[in-house]
């Protein structure tokens, strides 16, 4: 009985909700850029994932903890200095243990600090809530763009390079799809993956609102 | 001076920074509706790259001279933020006919990858001032370029075509961009001289 009580409470709703009804990938189509520049080698998605989960989770910790005396008009530069000053530890982090993934990812460790994701969570979500409460967000908003990374991320290595996580899975006369490594393999991949998932969750756009 | 031509061409073309190195994103997904906005992020985006571009550069030199270059992220950042809001003040204030038809786009660049993504590549590439120059014009006009096309793209296809539903709007922006970023590798190997 107790598990279904847990379904209906708040934590369990906004945890659900990150990852399906308001995944920031699928749904927002937000910090797509670093989703699609990362995305053709597994590891390397894991590690944007959990440094974008992370530098969310931190900066709603502290933007929630200092809500109430944020002046409304320097809000903005407020959430990009405490983010700035969490990326730069994730990078930190990264140089020191684990040179080859700092490598790989380049300049786009940098990038997480414009990623629209963590300024939106901090606009929406951390700068009304309690505590508690934006941690969960943080995590789940975190986990719903890591999962569409990583989907991504295993398609385009499958197919570019036969191999999951560095090991090979396709077959040794597998001729790799170059393609799939490049720019174009990630537009084509996340746009199939975010037309099945809208198709999944029955969300669609109205197309009245881009015609304008 | 071939270099530097060298860097503006190639920085139009097979080192687009919206379709090979897929920055700039959102506000190409979410402003491509329609030509005429197309357009005006475009040239907003061509101002403020060009300009923190070649504010940013100094500033890193003298982050060198003092070895407090881990600090590059949030110095960069705070220089864009008060670029952008510098520029809105002063065309506002000066140019009154030019912030109409862009001012509403300016704040919405502080948070366009594009703007970072400049600075911190010409760190990561060792470029000289003149060549950082080049590259930051090179690769806002770069993404005006891309943003122009991808909004005339899906322009028509809204009047024209009946997609699927789950693929109308951002979906099919990708598939699009997609095929346009194909077309950008066909540039590879481009050389002037």
């Amino acid at each position: 009985m107790k598990l279904i009580r847990v379904k209906y409470t708040k934590w369990y709703n906004i945890l659900k909700d990150g990852i399906t009804r308001n995944n920031p990938i699928v749904i927002a189509v937000l910090g797509i850029c670093s989703a699609l520049a990362v995305s053709n080698r597994v590891e390397n998605a894991i590690a944007m994932g959990l440094g974008v989960t992370f530098v969310i989770m931190a900066s709603s910790l502290t933007i929630s903890l200092i809500r109430n005396i944020i002046p409304q008009r320097v809000r903005i530069v407020t959430y990009m200095v405490v983010i700035s000053t969490f990326v730069i530890s994730v990078q930190a982090v990264l140089q020191a243990f684990f040179m080859p993934i700092a490598d790989a990812l380049g300049a786009y460790v940098g990038l997480i600090i414009t990623n629209c994701i963590v300024m939106g969570r901090q606009e929406a979500f951390a700068a009304k809530n309690p505590v508690k409460y934006s941690l969960v967000d943080g995590f789940a908003s975190g986990m719903g763009y890591t999962f569409v990374l990583v989907v991504v991320a295993a398609i385009r290595e499958i197919l570019a390079f036969g191999t999951l996580l560095n090991v090979q899975i396709m077959s040794v006369t597998w001729e790799n799809w170059v393609v799939m490594a490049m720019a174009p393999g990630g537009f084509f991949v996340l746009g199939l993956l975010i037309w099945g998932m809208r198709e999944a969750l029955k969300y669609y756009e109205n197309p009245e609102q881009t015609k304008s | 001076m071939s270099s530097i031509i060298e860097i503006f061409v190639s920085s139009l073309t097979d080192q687009n920074i919206a379709l090979i190195y897929i920055l700039g994103m959102c506000p190409l997904i979410a402003i491509s509706t329609s030509v005429k906005n197309a357009k005006g992020m475009g040239i907003a985006v061509v101002f403020v790259v060009t300009l923190t571009g070649i504010i940013n550069w100094p500033i890193y030199e003298l982050l060198k001279s003092t070895e407090t270059t881990q600090l590059s992220f949030l110095v960069f950042i705070i220089t864009i933020a008060a670029t952008v809001q510098f520029l809105e003040m002063f065309l506002a204030k000066f140019v009154p006919k030019l912030y109409n038809s862009f001012g509403i786009y300016l704040p919405l660049i502080t948070v366009n990858c594009v703007v970072l993504a400049v600075s911190l590549f010409f760190v990561n590439r060792d470029y000289s001032f003149v060549e950082t120059a080049a590259f930051s014009f090179g690769s806002s006009v770069g993404w005006m370029i891309a943003i122009i096309l991808l909004a005339g793209l899906r322009q028509k296809m809204t009047q024209f075509s009946n997609l699927p539903k789950g693929l109308t709007g951002k979906a099919i922006a990708f598939i699009v961009l997609g095929i346009l970023s194909l077309a950008f590798i066909g540039f590879t190997g481009l050389s002037l001289f």
